[in-house]
């Protein structure tokens, strides 16, 4: 029998005539991270929610390292450490006081809960502001302290509700450092995000869910299969020369080149040698560029390609190809990094 | 630490042991006497406005009320002493909902400690408002010239009835802050109850010089027979008839107040 730390079946939730929820299984084995991806209102907080017994499910079950969250809440509690999306750490206690309580409310001693509290401080480079009151810290350092606080516990499954949501690129990376770190040391995480990239960076698995409902499940490389892999994305100094370069990524990557939007043309490529050879012949070329990139397909794609539809878009794309414009972004989701993996993709004639 | 194995055995094991509760629930009110030491300004109804409110009243109206300011001084504290102890009870649930909307409640919730550990931890970290409204009026009033005519025992037996009154109070403003949108609105609702009740009662004046049809609303104010109550145990006299009439109403706001704020305590937790 196999046995998961994190399993889930058939959850549905709603919130008076909203289903937030219309029956999602999730399922994650131990010592891996298992990403829930989705766009805003796709339902990932209210798995997560149920997940860690702060919210009950309408239908369904879901069981945390054996233990059911509805019948044994406080058993799954001492198993659980949840980082929510909005950073929770009291604001008025010093980030020691903040981790200090946690370990006293997990029944620590005084002296342990104490030598917790430096050890998590110091991993988070947290010690210089350890005696200032949290009001005083940058958004990072909140985010930093509330991990830390899920942490206090060393818990065996870890919930990271969109934990790099508005953090910038070389935060995001130092997360992702942690979230390894958490899973070299035996935990299993759920993390809930919005970014392919995040998921592709972190999870041995990926649940996509859409508007309450599971649409694929599956790794990230047999999800990029389905999507394609990377793009390479021009942007030429004089839009004159679009045509031109369009003509050369064709030839390098030995695909068709689409106008994601005006004066810019994208390829998907096979690795990120094409973009040392574009690089090389677009100077030969003497095409200058303003934009040369190489990313993974965006959120917006995998969901094109599982549901037909843009993200919190409702019409089905492919009946309405002219109404996509680079404007069909779901908003409250950009953060300087994530530029990049949100352009959409008509199809134009080069 | 990471061995993930189902126990079918401990299923039924969930340990509510009292004093965990109670270790819980004092580690959860020294956060918020922690909390309260940053924040001194949060503290202002239990410490600078009741003097205010007995140095303006003794000075400004003593004489003109009651002849004279000392007089005044002796009718007006033992009042301003149990109502400001009983409306202290607001801060709990303006704390408690901006723990909710900051979400360090749902951190509590994630943890494996007993539902109740945050509401009692808040319960116990206003005694020390209570004593801290008693301490600083009785300093200042003494200092004013204001004299215990009875004696310590029957002053603090003044002071626990307005304890039990603000507990009463506190289902109150818990379930407010259970159900309010923001701190803010739980502040502004309670105040919209507080001050009739403080000012429409025989705290400041004696009710007979009121108009009649307010003389009916002061007559069953419970303030009023709270600070009935306060004065006949500070300055002797009879207390049975307020002391009745209080304990009516600790017994009816906490029948009505707590089912309901424990339902929808329940409902967050």
């Amino acid at each position: 029998m196999t046995s998961y730390a994190i399993e889930a079946e058939g959850l549905q939730k709603s919130f008076g005539e909203t289903k937030a929820l219309k029956g999602v299984d999730l399922y994650a084995a131990p010592g891996t991270v298992h990403a829930v991806l989705g766009p805003n209102g796709a339902g990932k907080t209210t798995s997560v929610r149920i997940l860690a017994t702060l919210t009950k499910a309408d239908a369904g079950w879901a069981r945390i390292g054996g233990y059911d969250v509805a019948k044994q809440a406080e058993k799954v509690r001492a198993t659980i450490g949840l980082t929510g999306q909005y950073a929770s750490v009291d604001e008025d206690l010093t980030g020691t006081e903040n981790l200090e309580l946690i370990g006293r409310l997990l029944d620590l001693s005084k002296r342990d809960a104490r030598a917790r509290a430096a050890e998590l401080l110091e991993w988070f480079d947290l010690t210089e502001a350890a005696k200032r009151s949290a009001k005083t810290y940058s958004g990072g350092m909140r985010r930093r302290l509330d991990l830390a606080a899920s942490l206090v516990g060393r818990p065996a499954v870890i919930f990271l509700d969109e934990p790099t949501t508005g953090l910038d690129p070389a935060k995001r990376e130092d997360m992702w450092g942690v979230v390894r770190r958490l899973v070299a040391e035996g935990s299993t995480v759920m993390l809930t995000t919005q970014y392919l990239e995040e998921a592709d960076a972190l999870a041995d698995e990926v649940t996509v869910i859409d508007r309450g409902q599971v649409i694929a499940h599956d790794t990230p490389l047999g999800l990029k299969r389905v999507v394609g892999g990377q793009r390479l994305t021009v942007q030429p100094l004089d839009p004159a020369r679009l045509a031109e370069a369009a003509a050369l990524l064709q030839q390098v990557s030995g695909n068709k080149a689409e106008s994601p939007r005006t004066g810019v043309v994208s390829v998907p490529v096979k690795d990120d040698a094409a973009l040392t050879e574009a690089v090389a012949r677009l100077s030969a070329a003497g095409i200058g560029v303003t934009e040369l990139s190489l990313h993974l397909p965006s959120l917006d794609e995998v969901f094109f390609s599982l549901v037909g539809r843009r993200a919190g878009d409702d019409r089905p794309a492919a009946q309405t190809p002219g109404d996509r414009t680079p404007g069909d972004k779901t908003p409250a989701d950009q953060t300087p990094g994530e530029r990049a993996d949100t352009e959409s993709s008509t199809p134009v004639a080069v | 630490m990471t061995a993930i194995t189902a126990d079918p055995v401990g299923a039924t094991t969930v340990s509510t042991k009292p004093f965990k509760v109670i270790r819980h629930s004092a580690a959860l009110a020294k956060r918020s006497l922690l909390k309260t030491m940053r924040t001194p300004e949060a503290l202002l109804d239990v410490t600078l406005q009741p003097v205010i409110f007995l140095l303006l009243f003794t000075y400004v109206f003593g004489g003109a009320i009651a002849g004279s300011q000392k007089t005044y001084l002796q009718y007006l504290l033992p009042g301003i002493l149990a109502q400001t102890i009983a409306m202290s009870a607001t801060a709990i649930g303006v704390n408690m909902n901006t723990d909710i909307s900051k979400g360090v409640f749902d951190r509590f919730r994630s943890l494996p400690i007993a539902r109740s550990a945050p509401l009692v931890g808040a319960v116990l970290a206003d005694f020390v408002r209570y004593a801290l409204v008693a301490v600083i009026t009785l300093t200042v009033g003494y200092a004013m010239g204001f004299r215990i005519h009875t004696n310590p025992l029957e002053a603090g037996a003044a002071l626990l009835i307005a304890v039990a009154f603000a507990l009463a109070m506190s289902w109150v403003s818990v379930f407010l802050g259970m159900v309010a949108r923001t701190p803010g609105a739980v502040q502004g609702i309670m105040i919209l109850v507080v001050l009739p009740l403080s000012f429409g009662s025989n705290t400041f004046v004696q009710t007979g010089t009121l108009p009649g049809w307010l003389q009916g609303f002061v007559k069953v104010n419970p303030i009023t027979h709270l600070a009935g109550v306060s004065r006949g145990l500070f300055l002797g006299g009879p207390v049975a008839d307020h002391m009745l009439w209080t304990f009516v109403w600790i017994i009816g706001l906490t029948a009505v107040f707590m089912p309901l704020a424990l339902r929808a305590y329940g409902r967050k937790v």
